[in-house]
């Protein structure tokens, strides 16, 4: 290295940009390792994917509610199953079928929907989110709620 | 009792503790001010306007005041209430009608909070129909932005810690409003919740930013506040024409 290329730090300056260097790296990592911290790693929640028994324990034109696991199975006349979220799209309130005039109501902000999830009055954006309904190799149906599919998806046994 | 007060007042101890004892100069009226950690947060001098209570309607020091009462009230709670989903709903029924005076406790909590909202927005109406947001205190409206939102933050955190179904269901409806944020949204619902649902996670965390993380940054921004209307002065009426305000020497 030649001399002239050489810059021109001085002592103060040297440990200055030291100084400065070295509090922004810690500073940095700590805000790292704080936002990894936050983010837990094991939840406790219960499965988004689980077993709803054999297909014919739900009666053609039924509407089974599990409040619990937040979804509602629905078997059409004709004895195809869809499952749709009863959690509501417009601030995620639980839902609740009216057997009275077969609507499902959110208790929260008076949103009203009809069987299929689509919106029939209130806040409500978008219609109720279909989820993912399927039958496994022993015969029982799989209800995921963590995954969604179209409004026009159905399960026919 | 007159020679009692003069022994306390003459003794060491004492002295040691207020050192200025002349009040009859401005100089030693100063002195009192700046002595004493809690009082020099007060301008030595001050305008008669500013004091005059069209000029803040004391807002401020409402809002403070409630403050005040919410800490210590809060620490009192603290001692009964286990943030734990067993426990919570019952600790604060207990609070309710077992503890001596626990209601009243946990009454004035919740009115002071819910008053302190509302002082808090009409200190800010306040000081903007007064126009004191404009140079030099731009900056102390900042902080009182950020301090508005602590508030409303310290409410909010609050308000699912009884865990009843109004707590679940506002703090439900709260989170789903952060998480229809554009991109940060979903990463900071489950930050917030510690997890994708409401639940154990939750409430620890909505109790740990309630009673420490939120009450000790609004202790600190609300230091720096009073320091600048220290600095800056404060709300001087505007209504008021030059020639009709109260001289400073009256």
């Amino acid at each position: 290295m030649s001399k002239d290329n050489q810059k021109n730090v001085s002592r103060r300056d040297f440990i200055w940009k030291i100084g400065i260097g070295s509090v922004a790296v810690s500073i940095g990592g700590a805000s790292v390792l704080t936002v990894r911290y936050m983010k837990p790693n094991v939840l406790f929640e219960i499965p988004t994917r689980f077993r709803m028994g054999m297909p014919e324990d739900f009666s053609p034109g039924s509407v089974t509610t599990d409040s619990k696991r937040k979804v509602f199975i629905i078997r059409q006349k004709t004895g195809a199953f869809f499952a749709i979220s009863s959690v509501c799209s417009h601030l995620g309130c639980i839902t609740q079928y009216r057997s009275i005039d077969e609507k499902i109501s959110c208790p929260c902000h008076g949103s009203i929907f009809n069987l299929s999830g689509e919106v029939l009055s209130g806040p409500a954006p978008k219609p109720l989110q279909r989820v993912l309904i399927e039958i496994n190799d022993r015969g029982e149906l799989i209800v995921d709620t963590a995954i969604t599919v179209s409004d026009d998806y159905l399960l026919r046994v | 009792m007159r020679r009692l007060y003069q022994i306390i007042i003459s003794s060491e101890f004492w002295k040691s503790i207020f050192r200025t004892r002349n009040f009859s100069t401005n100089l030693g009226r100063s002195m009192v001010i700046f002595n004493n950690l809690f009082l020099h947060i007060l301008p030595v001098k001050t305008k008669r306007e500013t004091l005059h209570f069209g000029a803040t309607m004391y807002l401020g020091f409402i809002s403070f005041s409630l403050f005040v009462i919410l800490t210590l009230t809060g620490i009192y709670l603290m001692l009964y209430y286990h943030p734990s989903v067993p426990q919570a709903y019952w600790d604060m029924k207990d609070l309710q009608f077992a503890v001596s005076n626990g209601v009243f406790i946990r009454n004035l909590h919740r009115w002071s909070a819910h008053a302190m909202v509302a002082a808090v927005f009409l200190h800010m109406l306040r000081v903007f129909y007064a126009g004191a947001y404009k140079t030099p205190k731009q900056f102390n409206w900042g902080m009182g932005i950020m301090l508005l939102i602590l508030t409303l933050l310290l409410s909010y955190t609050g308000y699912l810690l009884p865990w009843d179904q109004l707590a679940y269901w506002a703090v439900s409806v709260g989170a789903n409003m952060a998480d229809a944020a554009p991109v940060i949204g979903p990463k900071l619902k489950f930050l917030l919740l510690g997890g994708n649902n409401i639940g154990e996670n939750t409430l620890i965390r909505f109790y740990v930013l309630h009673c420490v993380i939120l009450p000790l940054a609004a202790a600190g921004l609300i230091g720096v506040h009073f320091w600048r209307v220290r600095k800056d002065g404060g709300v001087t009426p505007l209504f008021r024409k030059r020639s009709e305000q109260i001289p400073d020497n009256e």
